[in-house]
């Protein structure tokens, strides 16, 4: 396990600039918008703050975990849905939650290569507009009818329909091959890895306390669009809506579990809302910021990969995850002046860092002599993360880059490391750096 | 070379206008007028096709012939009218209509199929020309467009358009046709019975010379039916004589309503599509011509056909006399202000393909231009000139935002916000502080340009677009320079001004401009006509039987009386005493009379029909007790102020020339078009004449009616504005 691989050749990708719509709790502000929608309304919008001529922009790649029944390329749609020119080529990316980290790593890919010099990334989610199937025997019955060559036939095969047949499918954010919901998941990892209530809830806390501090401070003002919402415009959506200033430990630990209704100790406030989003990053080669006389917000320095058999421990990706990009970046944990950890669930985000801390961990799954470390928790989600300020599946890691760096810059600090866990027991892990 | 002996020597390849071939038993014939990019018809043109069927008549191995258009995405634009407007005497272009129907006539005898693809415009001569054929295509396309506009320069179809047109789509439809001047798509076309099939444009060639080689061959019949669709209304309406009568009466009477009669010729097309349906095509041609003959060489005519030219020159002109001004390429542009003009002018833009980042002060704000864009796009779906996915794509190219960003990198900003001189100022160095080197335009309707541009670091980028309200309805575009707005600013204000399809007219920097200059003393002498204790609506009638589409007292209240209020203070404030606005008509805004846009003006807008307020002569003196007063005098003093006041612009230099002043005056405050313009007014009246009209009412009237030097210096000499 573990596989290093090389080290970083040294160069690296310039993110010019980012941008994000409000997250919003699924079902409100964007209610009556799709993916499509949001992710062309952010991508217009980063392009027409013309930080550079949509001219020079030469690739764009995008992600949506759940999918629409009527886009079935969101990647290109980016292109022509907005002020690009038609000639930009584009594709559609997923790996789950960490979509759009995939997205940035494949464009800045292509930047390395010399395939592009400049290229959009990014991801959008609609959580109120997830597809809703019907069941298996209805849609043979209408495929078979549509086929039938007279009308005595086309009644035979419908009415072979029962009742049950005609209740929808809703889209699963289960496990496949564990059958376990996420959720599921992360109650059987806290169970495992002895998670309490108390630390999940505190760690909740402190993310809506530090997401509500820095909308108030504006931190996260200046990297999230206001959106007069089409096609009516009469709403304008200018902040996160799922972030609670008021929240308290008490409110916390009223909430019954979901999942595990006796035993369990994952509720709906230690837990990531389903939420409405996008979020796009513009970025380029080194040398084409500076042809461009650009000042990048930062860079990304290396990443990696990683996955685990989803059975146990489905969301401890980032553990195996981070040591590798922290290697290919030729650093330690103890470089980083930020850690920035995607909060699918606090128990999961504990579980992680009991993981980076644990000497058995290290050696037992990663075959290395030494443990990653503690995070100190002043370095760690300093400005909130996914359970206070949402987690639109695709939109999260592109949201999580721009949140990183420009925290770097205000906090005049070099080094901070991303990690996302994802379905499927995948983990994402970027190191970025501002200079 | 004459064409004949062209055709006779060339078998193939070009000849004048044409370029021709013969392939598979067909003769296909392009239509390529050289150095015009539209088609545009003559009598070299008619000849050479003659001779081509002559030579396709006599030769075995053409069974059929296809003609279509050389030129891309258009098919003929119509008649070259210079021709006719060229015409001496009445006779003179009855004469070119007899030549032109027998040129027609020959086509539709020609023995062999003669099948018509049709791409792009088909506009009068274009379509009469088509509809002798014997089988008509149209592509699929939303620039194919059919139609007889010959009404609007004041003549009728004068090549059998008359006689044609209801015998293939019937009388009622071809009345609407003709007298409107409206254009039918395609689609609407062949519902009509106008054309016989639709194809999409790839296929028409082909599609063609498959029809010719099946007429050849007899495998396929022409039709000769009207439309379909509506059979059932013809058949009542049109079969007896009762109803046709009815019909043709009716026609009429909408058309008297639009025309207020001061155009003829609408009227004139439906004597000759009846003088056709009762006496035979025979007949109806000879009437049809006569008819055109009296028309082309009326006043209203000329007219109509000097202000088409005039448009024509000016969609050529840059603005700039210089030949080698270019302007600068524009990509992106800005708007500062989502109001009421600054939607439009974004709508307009987008329209035009350019994105536009609009400029508001708050979000909301912000949220409203979009959604007034976005209403003025709806509506353009409503009307189905376009479909919901290209608004979608219009919609796409408008953002908004609070600050500047997004402005740095655009090539021009237009400014739309509210009339104050400090704000535009302010605006103005916000966007110098960004963008070093976009172009600033004000869209202001009263404020000098150069006392904008004083607030800037390089005055030579700054200059002013002065819009009409509705933006997306208006044709004017007033572009005003200062002296030192740079030409190629000026060229590129200009061409962006034609983009979004506006004609443009280059004005001098000066109070009031051109356009509202020449209004103010027109408003002002009818608020002192109410002073003196004339009736709302006695007023407004009079100007409406003048020609112009609304009264003034109407149009103030549209405008809005403050507005009006400050416009005319600026003029005072600019030309003194001549430019004083009736003193009583600051008590009728005090009083909080602000016009439609708060239901209270000289007008009530509570009820269904709009009806003038009594209550607002307690404003004025003389009270409700009202007198009458003469048309002929209220028309004489109104009409009279703005002619004169013109042609003080031309003089300054305000308008470059006589035509840029017509057209301004024309298409953006609605003088009347059969009138042509102040001008074209004053030479068609005579200098002289009209110099001893207006010095008698600075006799009635006092000095504000003091001829113009100019005037008295060409009335004098008896000389017209316009060279001919």
């Amino acid at each position: 396990m573990g596989r290093n691989g090389a080290p970083q050749s040294g160069r690296r990708v310039a993110v010019i600039d980012g941008l994000r719509t409000p997250f919003a709790k699924a079902g409100t502000d964007f209610r009556d918008l799709s993916a499509v929608d949001l992710g062309s309304l952010v991508v217009n919008e980063l392009v027409a703050r013309g930080r550079v001529r949509p001219g020079e922009v030469e690739a764009l790649v995008f992600g949506q975990v759940v999918p629409s029944s009527t886009v079935t390329l969101i990647g290109r749609e980016m292109v022509l849905r907005t002020q690009l020119p038609r000639s930009v080529p584009a594709h559609t990316v997923s790996r789950a939650c960490a979509t759009s980290v995939q997205a940035a790593t494949d464009a800045a890919d292509q930047i390395l290569l010399g395939h592009a010099d400049c290229a959009i990334a990014g991801g959008a989610e609609s959580m109120s507009d997830a597809p809703i199937f019907a069941s298996r025997r209805l849609s043979q019955a209408l495929v078979e009818a549509s086929r039938a060559r007279s009308l005595g036939q086309r009644a035979r095969i419908l009415s072979r329909l029962r009742p049950r047949d005609f209740s929808p499918v809703p889209p699963a954010l289960k496990e496949p091959t564990t059958g376990l919901t996420m959720g599921e998941s992360a109650e059987r990892m806290a169970q495992r890895n002895g998670i309490p209530r108390a630390a999940q809830d505190a760690f909740a806390l402190r993310s809506h306390q530090r997401a509500a501090a820095a909308w108030q401070s504006g931190a996260l003002g200046g990297e999230v669009m206001h959106v007069p919402v089409p096609p009516r415009y009469q709403r304008v959506a200018d902040r996160d809506n799922i972030v609670r200033d008021d929240a308290t430990l008490e409110a916390l630990a009223a909430l019954r579990p979901v999942f595990d209704r006796r035993h369990g100790t994952i509720t709906a406030g230690n837990s990531s809302p389903l939420t409405d989003g996008a979020a796009a990053l513009l970025l380029a080669s080194e040398e084409k910021a500076r042809a461009l006389g650009l000042t990048p917000l930062g860079y990304i320095r290396s990443y990696a990969y990683a996955a685990l058999d989803p059975r146990d421990q489905l969301l401890q990706g980032p553990a195996y995850a981070a040591p590798v990009a922290l290697d290919r970046a030729r650093l330690g944990l103890g470089d980083m002046d930020l850690v920035d950890m995607h909060e699918a669930f606090a128990a999961q985000v504990l579980s992680n860092l009991q993981a980076f801390a644990s000497r058995q961990f290290a050696e037992r799954e990663l075959s290395r002599p030494e443990p990653l470390g503690e995070v100190d928790p002043e370095r760690l989600n300093v400005n909130g993360g996914s359970i206070a300020l949402g987690h639109p599946f695709a939109a999260t890691g592109a949201r999580m880059i721009l949140q990183a760096l420009r925290e770097l810059s205000r906090r005049r600090k070099q080094y901070a490391l991303l990690t996302v866990c994802a379905a499927g027991g995948l983990g994402a892990a970027v190191v970025l750096e501002r200079e | 070379m004459s064409p004949a002996t062209a055709v006779a020597t060339a078998t193939e390849g070009r000849q004048g206008n044409f370029r021709a071939e013969v392939a598979e038993g067909v003769a296909t014939v392009l239509l390529d007028v050289p150095g015009e990019t539209l088609n545009v018809l003559g009598a070299d043109v008619a000849e050479e096709f003659a001779a081509l069927l002559s030579r396709f008549e006599a030769d075995p191995a053409v069974l059929g012939v296809v003609l279509a258009s050389g030129k891309k995405d258009s098919f003929i634009a119509g008649a070259r009218i210079d021709l006719f407007q060229a015409a001496r005497t009445a006779a003179d272009a009855e004469a070119l209509s007899r030549e032109a129907q027998a040129r027609f006539d020959a086509v539709e005898r020609f023995p062999k199929p003669l099948v018509v693809g049709i791409h792009g415009v088909c506009l009068g001569g274009g379509l009469e020309w088509s509809m002798a054929c014997t089988w008509r295509i149209a592509s699929d396309d939303p620039r194919t467009q059919l139609g007889l506009p010959e009404t609007q320069i004041g003549v009728i179809p004068g090549a059998g358009g008359t006689q044609r047109l209801p015998r293939l789509v019937g009388v009622q439809a071809a009345l609407d046709m003709i007298c409107s001047a409206r254009k039918v798509t395609a689609r609407k076309a062949l519902s009509l019975g106008l054309v016989d099939e639709v194809v999409p444009p790839a296929l028409l060639l082909a599609v063609a010379r498959e029809r010719a080689r099946e007429l050849a061959g007899g495998r396929r019949r022409p039709r000769r039916r009207p439309g379909a669709g509506h059979a059932l209304v013809q058949a009542a309406l049109e079969g007896n004589p009762l109803g046709r009568g009815l019909l043709f009466w009716k026609a009429r009477q909408a058309v008297r309503q639009r025309t207020r009669g001061h155009y003829p010729a609408p009227e004139r097309a439906v004597d000759a599509v009846e003088h056709g349906l009762r006496h035979g095509m025979a007949e109806g041609l000879a009437f049809e011509a006569r008819a055109f003959g009296e028309l082309a060489v009326s006043d209203v005519a000329q007219r109509l056909m000097e202000i088409f030219f005039a448009e024509t020159a000016l969609r050529r002109d840059t603005g700039v006399d210089h030949p080698g001004v270019k302007a600068r390429e524009v990509s992106r542009v800005g708007v500062l202000g989502g109001g009421l003009m600054g939607a439009g002018i974004a709508g307009v833009t987008v329209q035009a393909g350019l994105p536009v980042r609009i400029r508001e002060r708050d979000d909301a704000a912000a949220a409203r231009a979009l959604q007034s864009v976005r209403a003025a796009q709806d509506d353009r779906v409503r009307r189905r000139s376009i479909d919901r996915l290209e608004r979608d794509a219009t919609m796409r190219l408008v953002t908004a935002t609070t600050g500047w960003s997004g402005l740095e990198g655009v090539d021009l900003v237009i400014e739309a916000v509210f009339e104050d001189l400090e704000l535009k100022r302010e605006l103005l160095r916000g966007f110098e502080a960004v963008n070093g080197a976009g172009i600033f335009a004000s869209n202001t309707s009263s404020i000098p340009i150069a006392r904008i541009a004083e607030a800037s670091a390089h005055p030579e980028t700054v200059l002013g677009m002065h819009y009409f309200s509705p933006v997306a309805r208006m044709p004017l575009l007033e572009v005003i320079v200062t002296d030192r707005t740079a030409p190629e600013v000026i060229a590129t204000a200009v061409a962006v001004g034609k983009r979004q399809k506006k004609t443009v007219i280059v004005v001098r920097d000066g109070p009031g401009f051109y356009t509202s200059r020449i209004l103010v003393p027109y408003m002002n002498e009818a608020a002192l006509l109410l002073v003196e204790g004339a009736r709302v609506e006695d007023v407004d009638r009079a100007l409406v039987d003048f020609g112009f589409p609304v009264g003034p007292v109407t149009l103030l209240d549209e405008v809005g009386l403050d507005v009006g209020e400050k416009v005319a203070t600026v003029l005072h404030q600019g030309f003194g005493e001549r430019m004083a606005p009736a003193a009583s008509l600051h008590q009728v805004v005090a009083a909080g009379r602000l016009g439609r846009k708060n239901g209270k003006g000289f007008y009530t807008y509570d009820g269904r029909r709009k009806r003038v307020d009594p209550t607002v002569y307690d404003l004025l003196p003389g009270g409700r007790a009202r007198k009458a007063f003469a048309p002929a005098e209220i028309q004489e003093r109104v009409a009279l102020s703005m002619v004169n006041e013109a042609v003080r612009c031309l003089s300054e230099g305000i308008v470059r020339s006589p035509r840029d002043g017509d057209v301004g005056a024309v298409f953006g405050l609605g003088f009347p078009p059969f009138r042509g313009g102040p001008f074209r007014f004053a030479d068609a009246a005579g200098t002289g004449a009209l110099l001893d009209r207006v010095k008698a009412l600075a006799d009635r009237y006092g000095a504000r009616f003091e001829p113009a030097p100019l005037l008295a210096e060409r009335g004098a000499a008896g000389r017209p504005f316009h060279g001919r």
